[in-house]
């Protein structure tokens, strides 16, 4: 099954889009690919000023400025995927329509592009810690396994959105009404410690979001103990499955309801 | 070397129904709204209805119709890109697919750019693809334009280049749409000439066209598709016959709305006599009026006049014009040495003609005049009347194709 996935042929075609897609996004810039790194570094600077100079969110978290910035790359990381990969079987509906490649590889190849994207972005993170003389974590290993964890959770996010955009187009608009309430519902730009209820605590952290961006936090900024992840809040308890719960029935629906409608695509687009 | 011819396509009992909204319904207000209204608001499309065959290795299918027919929905079907909504549809061995030539061509990456997409959407590897990149350039004729981007194309070397990759393509099965359909003259001797090749190489071939020469030409056998049915599957001759019939048929429908009446012709004269009526018929079948003839039969032409005035022998002529406006046949009494009897007034005229069919598919018309036997004064002259349509030859660029012989032989010395 997997061999056949990632057969020769694939893997060709797969490559051939994700570059396209790279080539056509900075096309017409002069700056072109280092627009990649260029943004992540803005947005830093941004966020130190507002946040860590004006607001003074920090709540005494160390490293508050690359903690934010952490946060904000993961979190844009699974906004581009999934709003990219939304569009993208009805963006490619020409294909589609007219030659059978696997309909699945349209979704992977802008989940790959987002990944190159979120890699570049992790670039500027390490430089940043740098910067900042953020000491090396051991705990720093467990870093791909959650991004792992985010990307799985997007790619499901993804199939699902992508299939339902064929047949309903009100799913971009109710997208980014999820994302924006999301955005404010995970700490992102806040720590979590402002907020006084630990219950609410606890509920916000069962989000497989803002869960897996404080053990991103955790894992290579800082192990202070105002970063409160879902281990050190619910005391190893059970509840700490439940973000894992949530991403892997979001990848058996998302791959569940595309392997049902990608049938009809090349009608329904 | 396979011993026995296998059949590499079985397709049976094959259905596809489409439902087509009647309002598209792509927003969730509309899925809501009409979930809860009991009446349907699609229809149900039939495109195919219990389509079977088979195709073996090596063979050259065609599978032609009208447009409509449903025959790209078969292909889409066999391409892996439709589902069937019954039926079995058994596949062996890969299959590519030409739905169109140029697929995924993007404007805005350079003609290299594109030849690598392309290329990786028919299967090959970047490796392959550089291995075969210059001689696709160089067979495309494009070595100058690679590096411009595909939107500075003009569309001519669009489908050069594009059928150019194509044309690269292995794979165990090839189905070609329509390839025929696009570019000049000399891309469609390039076309026939990697026909050819594929058939000379024994490639299995499936080729969806309405061009009916090539058919004949490529074919090994053919099906032939009407409303979503098969109508019958078997050597070209007959399944490109059949498919002039049906096409003839619905001409004939359309051609018998338009132009009955005279009034609406460029028409001169003086009417002391006048043209009543223009026709077409058969010579075989009882003289009944007929628009199309296949290229056995012999042309009637039939032209009725009615004079008002006492007219001492009329002159009586007409000539058959193609679409292109050139007239292809022209007669009178005078060449046909006639003499025509003077005409009391009242009196009607009928001229009947049997004219040998050696000409070639097109629509032709008639332009028919009743003058003084001088040619001095018109009485009655109508142009372009009686439309009737030839078909069945295998050449449409030659405007005649009488009988002759066709000897070749060796030469001495």
């Amino acid at each position: 099954m997997i061999t056949q996935v990632f057969s020769k042929k694939n893997r060709a075609l797969l490559s051939e889009l994700v570059r396209t897609d790279f080539k056509l996004r900075y096309q017409d810039s002069i700056l072109g690919y280092l627009w990649s790194l260029l943004r992540p570094l803005f947005m830093f600077v941004i966020l130190y000023l507002i946040f860590a100079r004006v607001l003074k969110s920090g709540g005494g978290i160390p490293h508050f400025p690359v903690y934010l910035l952490l946060g904000i790359v993961l979190w844009n990381f699974f906004v581009e995927m999934t709003t990219q990969s939304l569009g993208s079987i009805v963006g490619r509906g020409d294909l589609i329509r007219k030659i059978h490649i696997p309909r699945w590889l349209i979704v992977f190849s802008s989940s790959i592009a987002a990944l190159i994207n979120l890699g570049l972005n992790l670039i500027v993170v390490l430089f940043f810690m740098t910067l900042n003389h953020v000491q090396p974590l051991d705990t720093a290993v467990l870093l791909p396994l959650i991004i792992f964890e985010v990307y799985i959770l997007a790619l499901g996010l993804s199939l699902f959105l992508s299939a339902a955009f064929v047949k309903f187009r009100d799913v971009i608009y109710i997208w980014e009404v999820v994302l924006q309430a999301g955005f404010y519902a995970t700490p992102i730009l806040y720590a979590l410690s402002f907020i006084p209820n630990v219950t609410i605590q606890k509920i916000l952290l069962l989000n497989p979001m803002a869960q897996a961006i404080q053990d991103a936090r955790y894992s290579i900024i800082t192990h202070s103990p105002l970063v409160i992840t879902t281990w050190r809040i619910f005391n190893g308890g059970w509840y700490v499955l439940i973000p894992f719960a949530v991403v892997i029935f979001v990848l058996f629906f998302g791959l569940t309801y595309f392997r049902k409608e990608s049938k009809y695509f090349a009608e329904n687009i | 070397m396979a011993s026995d011819k296998s059949s590499v396509i079985k397709v049976e009992h094959l259905n596809k129904l489409f439902k087509l909204p009647t309002e598209k319904t792509n927003s969730i207000k509309s899925a809501v709204v009409n979930f809860y209204r009991t009446k349907k608001t699609y229809n149900i499309q039939k495109a195919l209805h219990d389509v079977s065959f088979t195709v073996e290795e090596g063979e050259f299918f065609g599978i032609v119709g009208k447009n409509g027919s449903g025959k790209s929905t078969l292909l889409k079907i066999l391409a892996g890109i439709y589902a069937p909504t019954q039926g079995l549809v058994k596949v062996e061995g890969q299959l590519t697919p030409f739905i169109e030539l140029g697929v995924g061509f993007n404007p805005e990456l350079t003609g290299r750019e594109n030849v690598y997409l392309n290329g990786a959407l028919l299967g090959f590897s970047r490796k392959e693809m550089q291995e075969m990149y210059q001689d696709i350039v160089d067979f495309a004729e494009l070595e100058m334009f690679m590096d411009q981007k595909l939107k500075n194309y003009s569309s001519g070397m669009q489908v050069r280049l594009a059928f150019s990759i194509a044309i690269r393509a292995r794979s165990d099965i090839l189905i070609l749409d329509e390839v025929l359909a696009v570019g000049d003259i000399e891309f469609q001797q390039k076309c026939y000439d990697y026909f050819n090749e594929l058939k000379y190489r024994g490639q299995t071939v499936v080729l969806v066209t309405h061009d009916m020469s090539a058919v004949r030409r490529f074919c090994g056998r053919a099906l032939l598709l009407d409303k979503g049915k098969v109508v019958e599957i078997g050597d070209p001759d007959t399944i490109a016959r059949e498919y002039e019939i049906i096409n003839l048929r619905n001409a004939e429908k359309y051609l018998n709305k338009e132009d009955k009446d005279p009034k609406y012709h460029d028409r001169d004269g003086n009417r002391e006599a006048e043209i009543i009526e223009v026709e077409t018929f058969s010579p075989k079948s009882n003289k009944v009026q007929k628009t199309f003839f296949a290229n056995e039969e012999k042309i009637g032409v039939r032209i009725t006049f009615l004079a008002h005035q006492d007219i001492a022998s009329p002159s009586l002529g007409f000539i058959f014009r193609n679409s292109a406006k050139a007239t292809v046949f022209a007669t009178n009494n005078h060449i046909k040495k006639v003499k025509t009897k003077d005409l009391k007034k009242g009196q009607k005229l009928v001229l009947e003609c049997l004219i040998d069919n050696v000409f070639t598919n097109d629509k032709y018309t008639i332009t028919c005049a009743i003058e003084s036997t001088d040619f001095a004064i018109i009485y009655d002259r109508i142009e372009d009347v009686a439309t009737f349509i030839l078909s069945g030859h295998d050449l449409a660029h030659a405007l005649v194709h009488p009988p002759h012989d066709f000897i070749v032989r060796e030469g001495k010395g």
